[in-house]
């Protein structure tokens, strides 16, 4: 982690720090580890709690945990395969909010990704393999990033609050995938779970050498080293934060806020749209209701716990990979619900937030004035 | 088509029954938010807290035998929800729409937890009224067998009405929600009373859980509410944070999201999923509609953080 992650709302209000001193230099950006690390520990503990209010011993459960998580090469793969679409599906929430947008509609992105990319592969039957994945990425960044773009363009020209369509949006998804499932892109051959027809082995983007880890984490990887380029080193990136931090400010140097806020809308969606296409070309190998997994919702919380630096959503999106990847060995071993994932991502989420209000506030690190 | 019934007519009645049907839970969610809201915080969590109310209910029915207490339990986990969002969001620099947001996925995932063993027990239903008893056509009298609760939330929207603008009650939420400071000037704590506010908008939102789960659809499964805690949200929007227009548009909502099914029920099958997401479609577009770039909303807390 860098000296100069800033939360989007302190963006242009970086003191050059001039005292000498470790802590004083430093206090910031320790910060940004400390806080969040002792929320996770926090969450943690009451997760355990929670566990053992059902009878189950939560020591078990936190070894349990690291063992689907962490503890063998296996579940590092395990763990990475899910982080992949995570990275990708935080950014659709980081993105926007180094403009001060709350965009949350990343399953939307995700789903209507996976269906522009089934779509390009289906419509090019004899291609070769790499015209037709170079196409898919393309279908999918462009489908997802125009859905987002959607919320964006709402919110700029009709004042349409971002949050919440960006969720209505992911239902309307969610029917347009069902719709289009069941209806004119449905394989007559399948039967119980309607599907698009399989998109062929040979189009299959495949494993990392070496590891059954597929390329979409090093997709993520890109995408999100990409973004922070983007935020934190180019005069369009400076120029987003300098309207996340204040709007009045960026109209009067001249920015064109809207073109902004739709560049950034439509690249948050694309990194989504991307997410989308990876599912299909590399683990489901078709659309059908399979891919509304979440990702796209837990994706929040990773940008959240990030602290919206795309760069943190890496770490990040591997320990919330890790966390539910363990949850088949909970279920397996300690016979807990499938949702209690769900409920541990929840309570982590509630103290990230809460724990908002310690920054600037823990005594010994009190470095900057 | 089937000879002897009403043909085409089936789609009009089942959208009325629909609109009374289905609109109990956006009625009793976008009443409960209506207050919250005027108290000057948004809480977005309301569609976990339906989730949870709807499990609770469910559990409390079940395992009491009697569904009003089911009814009360989804009232007081609504409550409690309210109480943790209101609670963390009294804590400096931390952001309304991100709690909510958190308490959202919390409260589905905390539901499908608890709720994973009432899958398959039945738990006593909430009782229907009767009031087509005058008629011989029988997709009539179905769809005017209606529930105590949605009676109860059609009186509580004029009540809440009157309240807001005669009540002392409703003076202080207002005065919390339009300007914190003089609330405080007056001697009153702004966080206490958003924190009433959130926990009484959380009771209903609860409440309107209990609807889906004892009465209609009248089951627990984990697909219970797909996001009809979050279009009541909205639905408060354009309803200018006014009660008597939350309970038009929940009528107009239910009936809507009634379209799909009824349609199925004459044999229009082609287009379900996109009738079903019309709730959705139509709360986009009323906010595109009615929403405008350049002035807040007429009506708007002044407090509240998503029209700023």
């Amino acid at each position: 982690m860098t000296s100069d992650v800033a939360d989007p709302g302190e963006a242009v209000a970086i003191a050059p720090a001039a005292d000498p001193g470790f802590l004083q230099r430093h206090g910031g950006s320790i910060e940004y580890i400390l806080i969040p690390g002792a929320a996770l520990v926090g969450a943690l503990a009451v997760f355990g709690i929670f566990v053992a209010l059902f009878g189950k011993n939560p020591l078990d459960l936190y070894f349990y945990m690291y063992q689907g998580a962490f503890g063998t090469w296996f579940s590092w793969q395990n763990t990475l395969t899910r982080a992949a679409p995570l990275i990708l599906t935080a950014l659709c929430t980081a993105l926007p909010a180094q403009l001060g947008m709350v965009i949350i509609g990343g399953e939307g992105a995700l789903l209507i990704g996976a269906l522009a990319a089934t779509s390009a592969a289906l419509a090019l039957p004899s291609m070769p393999p790499l015209v037709v994945q170079l196409a898919m990425v393309c279908a999918g960044m462009i489908g997802g990033g125009l859905w987002i773009m959607l919320a964006g363009g709402f919110r700029q020209y009709r004042g349409v609050n971002e949050t919440i369509s960006s969720l209505l949006l992911v239902y309307i998804a969610l029917a347009v995938l069902n719709h289009l499932v069941e209806g004119v892109m449905r394989d007559p051959a399948s039967l119980n779970k309607p599907s698009t027809r399989e998109i062929g082995a040979a189009n299959m983007i495949g494993s990392i050498p070496g590891t059954d880890v597929h390329w979409g984490l090093v997709f993520g990887l890109i995408a999100a080293i990409a973004s922070y380029v983007l935020i934190y080193h180019t005069t369009f990136g400076f120029a987003a934060r300098v309207a996340g931090g204040n709007v009045r400010a960026a109209k009067i140097v001249g920015l064109s806020v809207g073109k902004l806020i739709l560049t950034i809308c439509f690249l948050a969606g694309a990194s989504a749209g991307l997410a989308g296409m990876v599912e299909v070309a590399a683990v489901q190998g078709r659309t059908n209701a399979n891919l509304a997994a979440g990702y796209g919702f837990t994706g929040i919380l990773v940008a959240f716990l990030a602290r919206q630096n795309p760069l943190a959503v890496i770490p990040v999106a591997i320990l919330l990979g890790g966390i539910s990847a363990s949850g088949g060995l909970l279920q397996r071993r300690l016979g807990l619900p499938d949702a209690s994932v769900l409920v541990l991502q929840g309570i982590i989420f509630v103290f990230v937030l809460a724990s908002d209000a310690l920054y600037g506030r823990i005594g010994f690190l009190k470095g900057k004035s | 088509m089937a000879d002897g019934s009403i043909g085409l007519w089936t789609v009009p009645v089942a959208v009325l029954g629909g609109a009374i049907r289905v609109s109990t839970p956006f009625l009793f969610v976008s009443l409960g938010e209506c207050i919250t809201e005027r108290s000057g915080r948004i809480n977005l969590g309301l569609e976990g807290t339906l989730v949870m109310g709807a499990m609770s209910a469910y559990g409390i029915s079940y395992l009491t035998g009697s569904p009003w207490l089911g009814v009360l339990a989804a009232g007081i986990t609504g409550a409690l929800l309210g109480a943790l969002h209101a609670g963390i969001c009294s804590l400096p620099r931390v952001n309304d729409i991100a709690v909510g947001i958190a308490l959202m996925l919390f409260g589905t995932g905390l539901a499908f937890y608890l709720g994973k063993p009432l899958i398959e027990p039945t738990a006593p239903r909430l009782p229907a009224i009767d009031f087509g008893w005058w008629s011989d056509i029988p997709q009539l009298r179905a769809a005017l067998r209606i529930n105590v609760l949605f009676l109860i939330g059609v009186a509580l929207a004029p009540v809440l009405y009157w309240a807001f603008r005669t009540t002392r009650w409703g003076l202080l939420i207002r005065t919390a929600g339009e300007s914190a400071d003089a609330a405080r000037a007056m001697g009153y704590s702004v966080l206490l009373i958003r924190l009433r506010a959130t926990m009484v908008g959380g009771f209903f939102a609860g409440i309107g859980g209990s609807f889906l789960s004892l009465f209609y659809p009248g089951s627990w499964n984990e697909g219970l509410s797909s996001g009809q805690g979050i279009t009541a949200v909205a639905l408060v929007i354009f309803a200018r944070w006014d009660p008597m227009l939350c309970l038009w548009a929940s009528l107009a909502f239910g009936g809507a999201a009634a379209l799909g099914p009824a349609l199925q029920s004459v044999g229009v099958t082609s287009g379900y999923h996109l009738f079903n997401a019309a709730p959705y479609i139509l709360t986009l577009a009323i906010m595109i509609i009615t929403c405008s770039p350049k002035r807040t909303l007429t009506g708007a807390p002044a407090e509240l953080s998503i029209t700023r």
